[in-house]
């Protein structure tokens, strides 16, 4: 099957790669570009762990296909620190302990830095419900919720 | 030199303070490497073909088609995983549960695999596999499969542990029973007798990162496995076995891990990627798909409880009975063994008596899942211990007080406990505001006791101390929620150096000694005592160089706060040297400094946990709400408090999904009808509360510190103490695990139909 020809933005950068048409994005990122940020938890859009933001919304990167990204601002958990100062809610999620085996971690940070932008400060509810399409299994979501109000507060009096 | 490893008192400086984990920054930037972020050169992509049918004879598969497709480099079968497992049952049993052999035994089974230049060419590959399957009559539910007219999974299985030895098989491989007392002559002094009959469903740990590994097999014999495993020497121990290899060859390295939870303590297709690496002569990554997870990993069993409690009026139980029967997927098991054993742990019994049967079903092998066995075994106890407590007419919490075990209680399943926090977490939760707080309409309370054992195990640790006086901690227990930074918190602390100086790896099996896994909560417990003995060692070669360096005995050389201090007023003059100051000059006073430490860590401590729940019911729907919820656990000594209180959390609300929702679902057609997040659904974020957490500190003899494992004990209460919430929310008695609100309706309706 001929490859598709596609020219898009990464994290900022421009990236031009070739994938099969049935290729998910998810697949691209993760084996065509050594983006292995984003995981794959279940491959159906059921976990989150691959969460991305195209063009300022949040997907999930497995249930978009590569060639759908062309001409699109691509953004993923390894263009979310800026050089060596970490994002606020990454910062916060290592302080209040919002990770143990941190698989879900990536789309989490995704998911929350999507919520903040569009919400800058959520109540705990907005928070629990805007973070609802990513699974985690570990920490029982409450240091996760704590971390993403710390960052709000934080972010706000940047 | 001997290790001393009882508890000592001390004032902590490390040890109880909440560093970042040394692991943070890669896992919240995308760098950590998990199971399928690891590639090599020339690597395939591998895939499983598994059966449809829940129980069938495998009569011929022809791989031929398969092997001509261009781009397949190799395709497996049983005959590529011959027996060598010299009459070891269990290694047999893990061998066909990889790879089955003559029959198919659960819906999931994989019965051939191949290694392909890409995942669309190794997806068609299996396409052309031609299996000959005769279907079998099956079984999944667990007391159906008891049955006289069952059908047979394994024509061989003769149950154990009976008095003799049964003329039929059955899919009853053992019988096992624990207690002591006379229960009869108990239940004879009872004044009010509770009796109830219990189901749990299966569930599956359900963590997040599907098994996944790269195995690469050279011509010469040896080979590399990069997996996500909670325990790569257990890995490496059982993938050698089954390919006949020297595990000295096979180089297992543990992957950051995304997840566990019992799960990943079991080969699945690692053995299966080796043989395909091995055939092909190139690297193979197998990544499971979510769908193959749940079909063929995991997960729990399915249970079948009843449970007989008597009690005096004063409120003191006088007899306990548990039958409990579990399900263990196609292969023996101890599951229910470990139920009989824990299901009345947390009480103070003159009789008691616990008998557990494993049962075979046509269901994916059960592997441990948190604390196995307990949470259910604790769902039927705790739910007649709060029913006996109603009929006297006590408090909940007050009846388990009363009956409480102490230290120097004789266990139901043995032994005499030594200081115990299951007293202390039940007067911790009578004084909870929590439980002082008003309730709503459709609202309900509910709280319940648990216990886990905790393991200890074989445990190897390296400690080195670099030129630059920084100290590198290489264990062999895989971090599965940041023990890596509780290790450096106890190595620092033993050291006498800041958290900071201190980085803890994970090493692989080709650069340590033999590790047990992380199961049974060892992983803090076990690698902390290795990590204080390794450092007890390197202090004593420390002493000995500054010794050396102010030329006078070793003897008189005491280790303080990270520096070695002359005694005595004829050193006055000496000074002290920092562990910095010794490291630096080690090049000349004898060259490298490390201390090493290989232990069985003996003692772990036995865990209790209270919990208290509240929940909301909707009647019309049967849906329901969990309003606030509290842990209180004894921790021997919390050496990362914010991880430990993660553990907790994390347990309940693995407990909460399994008490509300999860199941697998199986169709008459004996194939699961739910293998995916969608249809089995674990708690998100908007189903939960903030989870409260209390920890208690009864510090374990056993261990210089006090530690006890926490990481399992936090999943044996929530079934019981949500049960408890619910039933007294609607007033009927939940005796069905998950309360799925059809369940919750039906027990609603049940009622007021009289």
């Amino acid at each position: 099957m001929a490859g598709v020809a596609v020219s898009t933005t990464i994290n900022g950068d421009n990236v031009e790669y070739l994938c099969q048409p049935d290729e998910t994005l998810l697949d691209v990122l993760r084996d065509r570009l050594g983006l292995t940020g984003a995981k794959e938890g279940c491959g159906t859009g059921d976990c989150g762990a691959c969460s991305i933001i195209l063009d300022d919304r949040l997907v999930c990167s497995c249930l978009v296909l590569g060639a759908e990204a062309e001409g699109r601002r691509v953004e993923t958990i390894e263009g979310m620190a800026h050089g060596d100062r970490l994002h606020p809610l990454q910062q916060k999620f290592l302080e209040h302990a919002a990770l143990q085996c941190g698989i879900c971690t990536p789309g989490f940070l995704m998911a929350a830095k999507d919520l903040l932008a569009k919400n800058p400060d959520p109540t705990e509810e907005e928070i629990r419900f805007g973070l609802a399409g990513n699974l985690c299994r570990c920490t029982g979501y409450d240091k996760i919720v704590r971390a993403v109000q710390d960052a709000a507060n934080v972010m706000k009096g940047a | 030199m001997n290790f001393d490893p009882r508890y000592l008192d001390r004032n902590f400086t490390s040890v109880g303070t909440r560093p970042i984990r040394p692991d943070g920054v890669d896992k919240v930037t995308g760098r950590a490497r998990y199971g399928a972020d690891f590639n090599m050169a020339g690597q395939l992509v591998g895939r499983v073909l598994r059966s449809p049918h829940a129980h069938a004879t495998i009569r011929k598969i022809d791989t031929s088609k398969a092997e001509k497709l261009a781009g397949v480099k190799a395709v497996i079968t049983a005959a590529d995983l011959p027996d060598l497992t010299d009459g070891d049952a269990a290694m047999y049993d893990i061998l066909d549960n990889c790879m089955a052999r003559n029959k198919a035994l659960y819906d999931g089974h994989a019965v051939a695999a191949v290694a392909a230049v890409d995942a669309r060419t190794a997806r068609q590959a299996l396409k052309l596999i031609e299996v000959d399957y005769e279907v079998l009559p099956h079984v999944t539910d667990v007391d159906e499969a008891m049955k006289h007219s069952a059908p047979l999974i394994n024509e061989a299985t003769f149950t154990e542990g009976l008095e003799e030895k049964p003329v039929k098989p059955s899919n009853v491989t053992k019988r096992s029973q624990f207690g002591h007392g006379d229960v009869h002559q108990g239940f004879g002094h009872a004044d009010f007798i509770v009796e109830r009959s219990f189901k749990t469903e299966q569930t599956h740990q359900g963590y997040i990162e599907p098994h996944a590994c790269v195995a690469s097999v050279s011509s010469d014999g040896t080979a590399d496995l990069w997996v996500c495993t909670q325990g790569h020497f257990v890995y490496r121990q059982h993938c050698a076995q089954l390919l006949g290899m020297e595990a000295s060859k096979l180089r297992v390295t543990s992957s950051e891990i995304g997840g566990g939870f019992g799960g990943k303590t079991h080969v699945w297709a690692e053995p299966v990627a080796l043989a395909l690496s091995r055939k092909a002569g190139r690297p193979v990554k197998l990544v499971m798909t979510r769908d193959e997870v749940f079909r063929a990993s995991g997960p729990t069993s399915a249970t079948s409880i009843d449970i007989r409690i008597g009690a005096r009026k004063d409120g003191t139980i006088t007899a306990a009975e548990a039958t409990l029967r579990y399900s263990s997927g196609p292969y023996a098991g101890t599951w229910a063994e470990i139920g009989a054993m824990t299901a009345f742990a947390c009480y103070r019994l003159d009789n008691v008596k616990t008998v557990g049967y494993e049962v075979l079903v046509n269901r994916p092998k059960t592997a441990a899942y948190r604390a196995p066995s307990a949470p259910m075994a604790a769902f039927a106890v705790e739910s007649a211990i709060d029913e006996l407590a109603k009929e006297i007419g006590m408090d909940a919490v007050e009846f388990r007080i009363r009956n409480a075990a102490q230290e120097g209680t004789r266990s139901s399943y043995g032994p005499v406990y030594g200081p115990i926090g299951i007293g202390p977490t039940l007067e911790a939760v009578k004084n909870h505001p929590h439980m002082k707080a008003p309730l709503g309409k459709n609202q309900g309370r509910g709280m319940a006791c648990g216990f886990w054992f905790n393991f200890g195990g074989q445990t190897c640790t390296d400690l080195n101390i670099g030129m630059d006086g920084s100290v590198s901690l290489a264990v062999g227990t895989v971090d599965v929620g940041g023990s890596r930074a509780s290790l450096s918190l106890v190595a620092a602390e033993e050291l006498g150096i800041a958290y900071e100086q201190v980085k803890a790896v994970v090493a692989d099996t080709s650069s340590l000694g033999y590790n047990d896994m992380t199961d049974g909560s060892r992983g803090t417990f076990s690698s902390s005592m290795a990590t204080i003995s390794a450092a007890r060692n390197a202090i004593k070669v420390l002493r000995e160089r500054a010794a050396q360096m102010w030329d006078i005995p070793v003897d008189d050389v005491v280790w303080e706060k990270g520096h070695a201090i002359a005694k005595g007023e004829k050193h006055g003059n000496l000074g002290r040297l920092s562990l910095k100051e010794i490291a630096t000059a080690s090049g000349k006073t004898g060259g490298p400094i490390a201390g090493h430490s290989e232990l069985v860590a003996d003692g772990a401590g036995v865990s209790f946990a209270t919990h208290i729940c509240d929940i909301e019911v909707d009647p019309e729907t049967g849906a329901t709400r969990v309003l606030r919820y509290t842990v209180v656990q004894d921790a021997g000594k919390a050496v990362h408090p914010t991880y430990v209180e993660g553990q907790y959390q994390g347990g309940a609300a693995q407990g909460i999904g399994w008490a509300l929702n999860e199941e697998y679902i199986y169709g008459k057609d004996g194939r699961l009808q739910n293998p995916g997040f969608l249809d089995y659904r674990i708690p998100v974020c908007s189903d939960l509360p903030m989870i409260d957490t209390q920890i208690l500190e009864i510090p374990n003899p056993n261990h210089p510190y006090g530690v006890r494992g926490v990481g399992e004990t936090s999943i044996v209460p929530p079934l019981a103490a949500i049960a408890n919430a619910v039933s007294n929310a609607v007033g009927v008695r939940m005796t069905h695990i998950p309360m799925s609100p059809p369940r919750i309706l039906a027990a609603l309706e049940a009622e007021q139909a009289g």
